[in-house]
């Protein structure tokens, strides 16, 4: 893909996963963006209303420093990025070096299970942006 | 690296704010978020210390209406000041459209405003973005201490240290008043704007 800007067709069959993937899943809200804050796409159950431009400002920031950290002590990279709650949790997973994938989801659905659908999730994705 | 929808037809544009600690980045945003309360989307996002210094960054994301039937949708950061911030000021800069630097027109502050200047010079090499070719704005903050008394460099100065390479638009300003606050804004952008068109011909 030329990054920085996606087709139509591409958006929609990105959209067309997350919905069938996670929304049906119970996931409460998923989000791409990039790393420099961006939004890229938002989907979400129909009930959620989560200010969907600070968050991602603040997800790509609070990416970026654990990132950093991660070289400071060695790591490429630490690859599972989870944040738990009472009520929601907020998952993050990186598509490329330019793409975040985050889930906001409730207790209903279990940390494993999740996972097991964001990495399919995000192998599909890959996959449409090599199609450019 | 603006980020453009297609589908939605939605363009975001990323401006930072940047410039020496305690030199107006925050006030900037802050006269933005009172005066245009219709085309701000949300509420303004601070990450501070307990003495209300920038940590991380604020973040105030800003409607500017549509250009060519894309909505523009703006997304205002400001930059941590304080010198040992380094490493997440450069954060906030990656995939920066355009950058108004916000220097402190006080005296004392000038070698700090050099200093600022230079560091963004090299964060920006970072990610291969050169200052030279970004679009940037000049902002000369706190003109209004002038009448207070308080020594003030001369616009000729601030302009031979700061901009006699750079050659860019420049404003005297007062965050605090809001003198030249929304100019600043403007200018920087229809610069990004300009250079986001550029780009996609
Ligand atoms: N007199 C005057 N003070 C200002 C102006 N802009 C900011 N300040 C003050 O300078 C201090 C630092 O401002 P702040 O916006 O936090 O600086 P930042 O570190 O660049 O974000 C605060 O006490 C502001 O009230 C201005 O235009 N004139
Ligand atoms: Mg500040």
């Amino acid at each position: 893909m030329n990054y920085g800007i996606v087709s139509q067709e591409q958006l929609e069959q990105i959209d067309v996963i997350l919905s069938d993937k996670l929304i049906k899943l119970g996931v409460d809200c998923v989000i791409i963006i990039d790393m420099a804050g961006n939004i890229i796409t938002a989907k979400d159950n129909g009930e959620s209303k989560y200010d969907v431009y600070s968050f991602a400002a603040l997800a790509a920031g609070n990416f970026a420093t654990v990132d950093a950290m991660a070289k400071l002590v060695g790591e490429q990279e630490f690859s599972l990025l989870f944040h738990k709650g009472q009520e929601s949790n907020i998952h993050f997973s990186k598509i490329d070096d330019e793409l975040l994938l985050i889930s906001m989801f409730g207790q209903d659905i279990s940390l494993g299970f999740l996972r097991l659908n964001v990495v399919d999730v995000v192998e599909k994705i890959r996959k449409i942006w090599e199609k450019e | 690296m603006s980020f453009i929808n297609l589908k939605e037809k939605v363009v975001q544009v990323k401006i930072v704010y940047y410039g020496p600690g305690r030199g107006g980045k925050t006030t900037n945003l802050e006269f933005v978020n009172r005066t245009y309360r219709k085309q701000i989307l949300s509420e303004m996002v601070s990450l501070k210390t307990h003495g209300d210094r920038t940590l991380f960054f604020d973040f105030l994301p800003f409607d500017m209406g549509k250009i060519k039937g894309y909505d523009i949708k703006i997304q205002l950061y400001t930059v941590p000041g304080q010198v040992k911030y380094n490493a997440t000021r450069k954060l906030v800069l990656r995939g920066v459209d355009g950058i108004v630097f916000v220097a402190d027109a006080m005296e004392k502050q000038r070698e700090k405003n050099i200093r600022s200047l230079n560091q963004l010079h090299e964060n920006l090499q970072s990610y291969k973005e050169s200052i030279f070719n970004i679009p940037l704005v000049m902002q000369y903050n706190k003109v209004d201490l002038k009448e207070h008394g308080i020594p003030i460099l001369p616009l000729s100065v601030l302009q031979k240290d700061l901009n006699s390479r750079l050659k860019v638009p420049y404003l005297e300003a007062s965050a605090i008043t809001g003198y030249n606050v929304a100019a600043t804004l403007k200018k920087i952008i229809s610069s990004s704007v300009i250079s986001i068109q550029k780009k996609l011909l």
